[in-house]
């Protein structure tokens, strides 16, 4: 009760479920959409259940869906989810420059929150990249209003699957949200550029299994980053000896 | 695979959601990341989401999109545009459903 309080009263918590909340019909439209596919492509509802609950990661959950209704080896289906999470772990080492100074068991629990929308409006947050004070509340608040919009929707969707028709493609809206968090992201032209060699290389590369052109074009972006760093760099020296 | 073994292979699952995520997070002494890594590292998250939303936009079960008539298209077009008029994610994404639900329901698109 006091640390609800403590929260709801803190400006950066505050402030920080308001900058998720923008995001909620979109998300929400995703959580849905999830929620649905989960029980019509074959679990059972409290399985479906469990599983929005417990995994919290709608691309991974979608993958390894196919997975475990066509009876696959248990291995195979957390290597593919795995596969499909690795950006994950790339994002994790962006969190450890704000939650570092944390227990380790805090460090994980906040962790195991991150999706990827809570880099995203974090990172417009605090363009700095370095540690602030409000950080922790004000990813709190944003975390904690993420999980209610992606699952009290998600399990709507659970409990509702046969009542929503499949042909009006709500996802979509989802994908309509994400683009607005992608121009929100795009400021100068190194944004520009990793952005247009990401979506270049994700179209390329969309034949591999696993999602694992999000993979090829991370890896894209940050190298046409570096080397766009490397040049600007090296134009700069000849201008000087110049 | 029966419910106890589905239960388990989800369980599975919320391991993995933890370990990725809680990759780096996990060490108890400072994990060095050199400073031209961490510079790149932070148009990784942009690069993600742009290669989820473009498939999205672009392709129709694997193949790029070969018609027109795809009520994607005048939906994204109408989400771009209202972003430059006003900038959100609020506006633009209700300017293209207002958009898409229609084509799609009325025209099929």
């Amino acid at each position: 009760m006091s640390l609800s309080h403590t929260l709801r009263s803190d400006p950066d918590f505050r402030r920080g479920a308001n900058d998720m909340l923008v995001f909620g019909p979109g998300i929400a439209a995703w959580g849905l959409v999830t929620g649905m596919t989960m029980v019509k492509s074959g679990l059972s509802v409290p399985l479906a259940i469990f599983m929005s609950l417990s995994v919290y990661s709608g691309a991974a959950q979608l993958a390894a869906l196919p997975l475990i209704v066509a009876s696959a080896p248990v291995w195979v289906i957390w290597a593919a989810a795995f596969c499909v999470n690795l950006r994950f772990v790339i994002y994790s080492a962006q969190w450890r420059l704000y939650f570092a100074h944390l227990p380790r068991w805090q460090r994980m629990t906040l962790g195991y929150f991150a999706a990827d929308v809570n880099l995203v409006v974090f990172q417009r947050a605090y363009p700095l990249a370095r540690r602030e004070p409000g950080q922790v509340p004000y990813y709190i608040g944003g975390m904690l209003t993420l999980w209610s919009v992606w699952q009290l929707p998600s399990l709507a969707g659970i409990l509702l699957a046969d009542a929503i028709p499949a042909h009006w493609g709500l996802g979509f809206a989802g994908t309509l949200a994400m683009l607005g968090l992608v121009y929100g992201l795009i400021n100068d032209r190194s944004t520009w550029t990793a952005a247009a060699v990401a979506a270049l290389a994700a179209v390329a590369a969309f034949a591999l299994p696993l999602k694992l052109n999000i993979l090829v074009a991370i890896a894209a972006a940050v190298t046409a980053g570096l080397l766009m760093e490397q040049v600007e760099r090296a134009s700069r020296r000849l201008r000087g000896r110049a | 695979m029966n419910a106890w073994e589905s239960a388990l292979a989800i369980a599975g699952l919320a391991l993995v959601t933890l370990v990725t995520r809680g990759f780096f997070l996990f060490p108890r002494s400072e994990v060095p990341i050199p400073p031209w890594l961490k510079r790149s590292l932070k148009v990784a998250p942009l690069a993600a989401l742009t290669a989820v939303v473009v498939p999205e936009v672009v392709m129709t079960q694997g193949h790029f999109i070969s018609t027109w008539q795809d009520a994607r298209l005048p939906a994204v077009a109408l989400t771009t545009l209202y972003y430059i008029w006003r900038p959100g994610v609020l506006g633009p994404l209700l300017a293209g459903v207002a958009v898409y639900l229609p084509l799609r329901l009325a025209l099929g698109w």
